[in-house]
């Protein structure tokens, strides 16, 4: 049919820009780190995988990115809750003060942390005038700094993402809710939070892939000691000239952020045959 | 439903610790002395004066400008024709070819960066501009395809079709019929890729070389050796703008459209 036609042409020039930039030099960059010598293999995986220093860098990212989703989870679900449910002036308001953050540059963001949990920041100054500390305490450069500053990153991102499904449920399921006894709190976790399950899935696959893959928080609030794979990607790729290394690691992340968007996705289509 | 104070206590505080770290940095960038001080002693315009002499700083906004502008355009010249052709038509395939156009949000920034540097610039030998321009873009097309095809679905597709029926060419009625009705979901997806693609960092990242930088990887080289205020009074004025081209959407669309 002629019109079906169209449809391929209209979509061509998109997807031949991805093929040719982004699909081929993917391949390109990641064919040789299966290669030993002349030989195909895999080794140069199973020796990254089982090298005490790479574990931890993996892990660290793991770790960073596991709890930025819990925290932006757990402040995120109430904050969404409560935009969603006032009168829609102060919720367009709210929601213009949750997206001017995700549009303002994410190196004056992290540098506001510097700021607050440098050695003389806003943190130590306050903490010493309230005589909780004596001396100034190392917050700046530590793994807590790169999470303080991922869910500030990523947090707007959570909200906007519940907002978008919470708006939509039907305030007569609460109101009825409520009329048949249940308190504010057990129809938010009977009605609401089951409803909201789409939203938190969005949200937690953009956070965790967002927090596993950001690059300008680790380097500015993690600085030289708390290396994560996006910074190694790039130490190794532009400080140590290794690009099998760092070709590698970029397999790595591609694999990592697929395998967090099925696993999400699978723990919500199992939530979804229980019915909660 | 009377509001319940435990939550709206809860909801400020989320906001304070959104807005605190801005308010902080805007602040410092009035304060005198030479390096970031909270609370800021004194006030001066310094800082904002010292933003406009750095000579770095002018010269990679003109090149951030330069490549976000037209990667955004290009993507959008990608994304209106795909976004239409899902929007509009069934074919086979068509699930996958979604996908495949939003598989760019799959792949890590700094993995495009990396991988485009490689294939573009070392192995093609074109220009560091070029790709990124490309790189830019591509991050850019799955955003523009999601806020053009929300706005395609807004648009009543039995106009379309009498258009059609009454002699108009598909190409002339998407010409007078859906390009018009989708021009602020263009406008938004616009401004709103502009904005993504002017501050991205990974992806640009490697995509700088000699005499090319983009002005958030010179933000990050010079916050990296530097802790004085003109960091904090370019962060303000790159904040005014993101507030103006917000204003922008909010008249042409309304933000919560977006």
């Amino acid at each position: 049919m002629g019109k079906r036609w169209w449809a391929y042409i209209l979509m061509m020039p998109g997807l031949l820009v991805i093929t040719f930039f982004l699909i081929i030099p993917i391949i390109n960059t990641i064919l040789p780190t299966f290669f030993v010598g002349e030989t195909i293999s895999l080794g140069r995986y199973i020796d990254f995988l089982q090298d005490d220093y790479y574990q931890v860098i993996l892990l660290r990212t793991l770790r960073i990115a596991l709890v930025t989703v819990v925290f932006c989870i757990l402040l995120g679900l109430p904050s969404a809750y409560f935009i969603s449910k006032v009168n829609k002036k102060i919720r367009g308001m709210l929601i213009a003060f949750t997206i001017f953050p995700l549009l303002t540059n994410s190196v004056v963001r992290s540098f506001a942390w510097i700021t607050i949990l440098g050695q003389n920041g806003v943190a130590n100054t306050l903490l010493q005038t309230l005589n909780i500390i004596s001396a100034p305490i190392r917050l700046l450069y530590t793994e807590f700094a790169i999470i303080i500053g991922s869910i500030y990153l990523f947090l707007p991102l959570m909200i906007v993402s519940l907002v978008g499904v919470m708006e939509n449920i039907d305030t007569e399921l609460m109101e009825a809710s409520e009329s048949l006894g249940a308190n504010r709190i057990v129809t938010f976790f009977k009605v609401v939070f089951p409803l909201s399950i789409p939203g938190l899935i969005v949200g937690s696959v953009l956070v965790f892939a967002g927090a596993a893959s950001a690059y300008t928080t680790p380097r500015l609030l993690g600085g030289n000691r708390n290396i994560v794979l996006s910074t190694l990607l790039y130490q190794q790729a532009n400080t140590l000239g290794n690009w099998v290394n760092a070709g590698m690691i970029a397999l790595i992340m591609i694999i990592l952020s697929v395998l967090v968007i099925k696993l999400i996705n699978t723990i919500a289509a199992r939530i979804n045959e229980r019915g909660v | 439903m009377g509001k319940s104070r435990g939550l709206t206590v809860f909801v400020v505080l989320v906001y304070a610790f959104l807005f605190i770290p801005i308010i902080i940095i805007t602040l410092t960038s009035f304060g005198t002395d030479s390096y970031v001080v909270f609370p800021p002693r004194g006030f001066t315009l310094r800082w904002y004066e010292t933003v406009f002499q750095t000579e770095s700083f002018m010269r990679t906004f003109k090149i951030s400008m330069m490549v976000s502008i037209p990667a955004t355009l290009l993507a959008l010249a990608l994304g209106i024709p795909g976004a239409y052709a899902l929007s509009r038509y069934r074919f086979p395939g068509q699930k996958s070819l979604k996908n495949f156009f939003m598989s760019p949000k799959i792949i890590p920034g700094i993995v495009t960066g990396f991988v485009l540097f490689q294939f573009i610039v070392i192995r093609m030998g074109m220009s560091v501009y070029g790709g990124l321009l490309l790189g830019l873009a591509i991050v850019e097309i799955p955003y523009a395809l999601r806020v053009i095809g929300a706005s395609l679905e807004m648009v009543d597709y039995s106009m379309e079709e009498a258009a059609m029926s009454l002699g108009s060419s598909r190409v002339g009625s998407f010409f007078k019929i859906v390009l018009p009705n989708i021009t602020s979901g263009i406008i938004a997806a616009f401004m709103l890729s502009f904005i993504s693609a002017f501050n991205n960092v990974p992806v640009a990242l490697f995509l700088s070389g000699p005499g090319i930088s983009t002005l958030p990887i010179t933000m990050m080289n010079y916050v990296e050796y530097n802790y004085d205020p003109t960091i904090s009074a370019l962060s303000v004025l790159l904040m005014l703008i993101t507030i103006a081209i917000m204003f922008v959407v909010e008249k042409t669309l309304g933000i919560n459209n977006v």
